[in-house]
């Protein structure tokens, strides 16, 4: 598996795999990029949905698979992000304001999250993390001046980017596709610098991080707060691409969606979440229509396939592709 | 002499489980403190209470002559303190050289240093215990006894002026163990160390000074020699060889 | 209604409430503390004992057809605890995460199931004759089955702390949490104490959703509500303690209550909140054990 992260051993000559990736980083890159002109219409959106969704996947990976906390309810940081772009854009405030705000917002709920949630640690970090997430999808229901209540906020105006309405399918995409790919790299250079072999080291063993001098629990935290910053940014990009922003994108479906993407893409590269959210994402929007409403029930029978049908265990595969 | 380290009174107890009651101990600058006993007798314990793993339930922990008692484990590290583990609690995922590097960090997550500096830091230390060109080796396809070093080599990588050892021979061979000692005399007299260890030859061999901890208590303290005559220990618990005594290591 | 009647009721409410998410938590942590299991699909189980006090029940119950909700719903806990056990066990030694996924699973096919089976409409269930309406005592008008549910509820959590403190079944369990081989060495099955603890924990669950019922109406969207709540009684409670729970969770039914009496549209920050400060002020839950006894 040729993952972006740097796994290969020094033995080789390095130049070698690095010119690989960046040829196969730039090849991406400019098929995304082209994709408007050779894709119908129809095909673009739901490649901007998947783009969206993949950013958010990716956010989770770098709790997930790099510092080691695998967090049930992710999507939070995604609606608050999203409400907070929607409600900007309603009122006035559109474009790249709005998303640095979604992403201001999502930022501060997750510090005030992850400060109790990081703290509490192990199996109470699943507990907590699930019940941030029910609990924004239910303030998010019930705070009707702000969030619209249960019908949430529509019609929200396509983004402007210096006096350019971006409201074809290409634009939006474009737009969605250019801080998808800044949002990837921030993730990447997070997770690659030197402050991401901090990270991994906690996920390794979090007393001997500690017992060289790390502030552990500071550090996990500050993690939490970044990936929940990239989600909000995901979910700046919702609100731009769907123009509304319902309860449910904050709830636990979407959450689970997301750790479902990371689960079946891996957790060992940056493409793997990316290629499992748009699995999830074609799945979804192709079986809506046969599914009739039970998405849920779909859902829960996939993860009851992942969870028996990889014998080895999610944790193991992620140390199967780390080490060579 | 200065003393680096002084328990007073130190006291510990999990649930209706008594460790520790009552511990003394006061480590001088630059020595090599062994705390021996059997298994039970609290040393783990309080390798973790002067680690700050644990928070004594009574009495005070001083370093340098600061009271350290409830400092967090991130604190005493950055003031000097660093330890090995019992249980090798190496970063699995990452390489040699990224486990020496994070430690010459010192705790601090953004710190920058140039790459090439550190490149040979990380060198110099791993080539002090032996581990020459293993640098970029992930650490899950090292030896058993190659981890050993490393846990050495890391924790002597933090520059620590006071280094705790948690059994530090555990597993070794007899020729492994002849490897350890020299490393151990090695280390630089400005290093203070204490270490918990079962094996008498490498204490013998290592120790300026030698604590025998009995029932949660210090049984009595002194120079390797003044320890080895003293008839109390002798017929508290010297009555073997202390390796038949304990058996297994690991315990409290 | 005068303000100290509001008040007055709200707190009774939130004692009911209280003591019912002490049973359903008591499930919870029992199968946690027990199994090490993080059982996700608990609230879909106390979604299903207020779906049967419903339809069994009836829309307004009387005394026989209570009893037959009550036969049904213990009977559906023990085969849903018998089944989760089974579908757990293959997993015992993996990761909390993957169990977690797994109950999660099967947490979102039941609620689908529920939600064909039932419809999207709330399914409301008054309580039988004689406990409907308000009963007045020392010039104070309480809603009866409230009061009723209180003693029920208390009596049912007596029984679940007598049962894990003090009898030789609770004895079994508690030596199962700290050696599962030991209990093979003294000649119990674990696989059959690994099933009797899924087996009580879901028939509390079970229970717990049909007392709540006539308060909270079976719904589609109710099981997580409730399972937040457990899980926020179980964390700030702490683990491997019965007395813990029960003062968490009868401060969070206070907070569910009142909150929503007073603020119905910021309820879930007020809880958030209380959990945050409980959190803040005691960082390892209200109750812990020795130092070191919570990873």
């Amino acid at each position: 598996m040729t993952s972006l992260a740097t796994t290969h051993p020094a033995t080789r000559p390095r130049l070698r795999p690095a010119v690989r990736n960046a040829t196969a980083v730039a090849a991406g890159t400019l098929l995304l990029a082209a994709a408007p002109l050779y894709l119908a219409p129809y095909a673009t959106t739901t490649l901007t949905r998947i783009l969206v969704f993949g950013l958010l996947a990716a956010s989770l990976n770098l709790l997930v698979g790099v510092v080691g906390l695998p967090s049930l309810g992710h999507a939070a940081f995604f609606g608050v992000g999203a409400y907070a772009a929607a409600f900007s854009a309603l009122h006035g405030t559109s474009g790249v304001p709005a998303l640095l705000l979604g992403m201001a917002a999502a930022a501060l709920v997750a510090l005030v999250a992850g400060a109790v949630a990081v703290r509490a640690g192990g199996v109470f970090f699943l507990m907590l993390t699930l019940a941030v997430g029910e609990l924004t999808q239910q303030a998010a229901d019930s705070w009707e001046s702000v969030t619209g209540g249960s019908n949430g906020l529509y019609g929200v105006p396509a983004p402007t980017l210096s006096g350019l309405v971006l409201d074809q399918p290409a634009t939006t995409y474009w737009y969605v596709l250019a801080f998808f790919l800044a949002g990837l790299l921030a993730l990447r250079l997070a997770a690659t610098s030197a402050t991401g072999v901090v990270l991994r080291g906690i996920r390794d063993s979090e007393d001997r991080m500690r017992a060289l001098g790390y502030r552990t629990t500071l550090v996990k935290l500050g993690a939490f707060v970044f990936a929940g910053a990239v989600a909000g940014l995901a979910g700046g990009l919702l609100a731009a691409q769907q123009r509304l922003v319902t309860p449910a994108d904050a709830g636990f479906e979407t959450s689970a969606l997301a750790l479902l993407a990371v689960v079946i893409g891996g957790t060992g590269s940056w493409w793997g979440p990316c290629l499992g959210a748009a699995l999830v994402i074609v799945v979804r929007d192709s079986l809506g229509a046969t599914l009739d409403g039970h998405g849920p029930l779909a859902l829960g029978l996939l993860f009851v396939l992942v969870v028996y049908l990889l014998p080895t265990g999610i944790a193991r595969i992620r140390l199967r592709r780390t080490a060579p | 002499m200065i003393d680096i380290l002084r328990c007073h009174d130190v006291h510990h107890r999990y649930g209706a489980l008594s460790v520790l009651r009552g511990v003394r101990l006061t480590v001088a600058a630059g020595e090599r403190h062994a705390l021996i006993g059997p298994n039970g007798a609290g040393k783990s314990t309080l390798l973790k209470l002067i680690a700050g793993e644990e928070r004594p339930s009574g009495g005070t922990v001083h370093y340098r002559g600061r009271d350290v008692t409830r400092d967090p484990v991130h604190r005493r590290a950055r003031a000097g303190i660093g330890r090995s583990f019992q249980h090798s609690t190496l970063l699995g995922s990452l390489t040699v050289a990224q486990n020496v590097s994070l430690a010459l960090t010192g705790g601090r997550v953004l710190a920058r240093r140039t790459d090439r500096h550190r490149r040979a830091e990380v060198a110099a230390a791993l080539a002090s215990v032996g581990l020459e060109g293993q640098a970029e080796v992930p650490v899950a396809a090292l030896s058993y006894s190659q981890c050993r070093r490393l846990e050495i080599a890391v924790a002597l990588a933090a520059r620590p002026q006071l280094l705790l050892l948690d059994e530090p021979a555990a597993g070794m061979s007899g020729e492994e163990r002849g490897g350890l000692v020299e490393l151990l005399r090695g280390v630089p007299p400005t290093v203070t160390i204490v270490f918990v260890e079962h094996d008498l030859d490498v204490v013998f061999d290592v120790a300026t000074r030698v604590s025998v901890l009995h029932l949660g208590t210090v049984l009595c303290s002194g120079t390797p020699e003044q320890v080895r005559r003293s008839p109390e220990v002798q017929q508290a618990y010297l009555g073997g060889r202390m390796e038949e005594v304990h058996g297994e290591p690991g315990g409290a | 209604m005068p303000t100290a009647q509001i008040a007055l009721t709200a707190m009774v409410n939130g004692l009911a409430i209280g003591l019912l998410l002490f049973i359903t938590a008591a499930g919870l942590s029992l199968i946690f503390g027990m199994m090490d299991v993080l059982n996700l699909a608990h609230g879909a189980l106390f979604l299903t004992g207020a779906y049967l006090a419903w339809w069994i029940g009836g829309e307004q119950q009387t005394w026989p057809s209570l009893g037959r909700a009550v036969v049904a719903v213990v009977v559906f806990g023990a085969a849903a605890g018998g089944l989760l056990s089974l579908l757990t066990a293959p997993l015992s030694r993996r990761s909390h995460l993957e169990q977690a996924l797994l109950t999660l699973g099967i947490a979102l096919v039941a609620a689908d199931v529920l939600s064909a089976l039932f419809g999207d409409d709330v399914r409301a269930t008054e309580p039988p004759a004689g406990l409907a309406g308000t009963v007045t005592v020392a010039g104070w008008s309480y809603p009866s089955y409230r009061l009723a549910l209180v003693g029920v509820a208390a009596l049912l959590a007596a029984a679940v702390y007598w049962t894990v403190e003090r009898t030789s079944l609770g004895a079994l369990f508690r030596a199962t949490v700290g050696d599962r081989d030991m209990v093979a060495a003294v000649g119990v099955d674990p696989r059959l104490v690994r099933g009797g603890v899924f087996v009580l924990g879901s028939v509390l669950a079970t229970l717990a959703g049909l007392l709540g019922a006539p308060i909270y109406h079976a719904r589609p969207g109710l099981d997580t509500t409730i399972l937040v709540l457990a899980l926020v009684v179980v964390v700030v409670g702490g683990l491997g303690s019965i007395r813990g729970p029960l003062i968490a969770a009868l401060l969070f039914g206070q907070v569910e209550s009142v909150g929503r009496a007073v603020l119905p549209g910021l309820a879930s920050f007020l809880l958030f909140g209380t959990l945050a400060a409980v959190l803040v002020v005691r960082p390892r839950g209200l109750f812990t054990l020795a130092p070191g006894g919570r990873r």
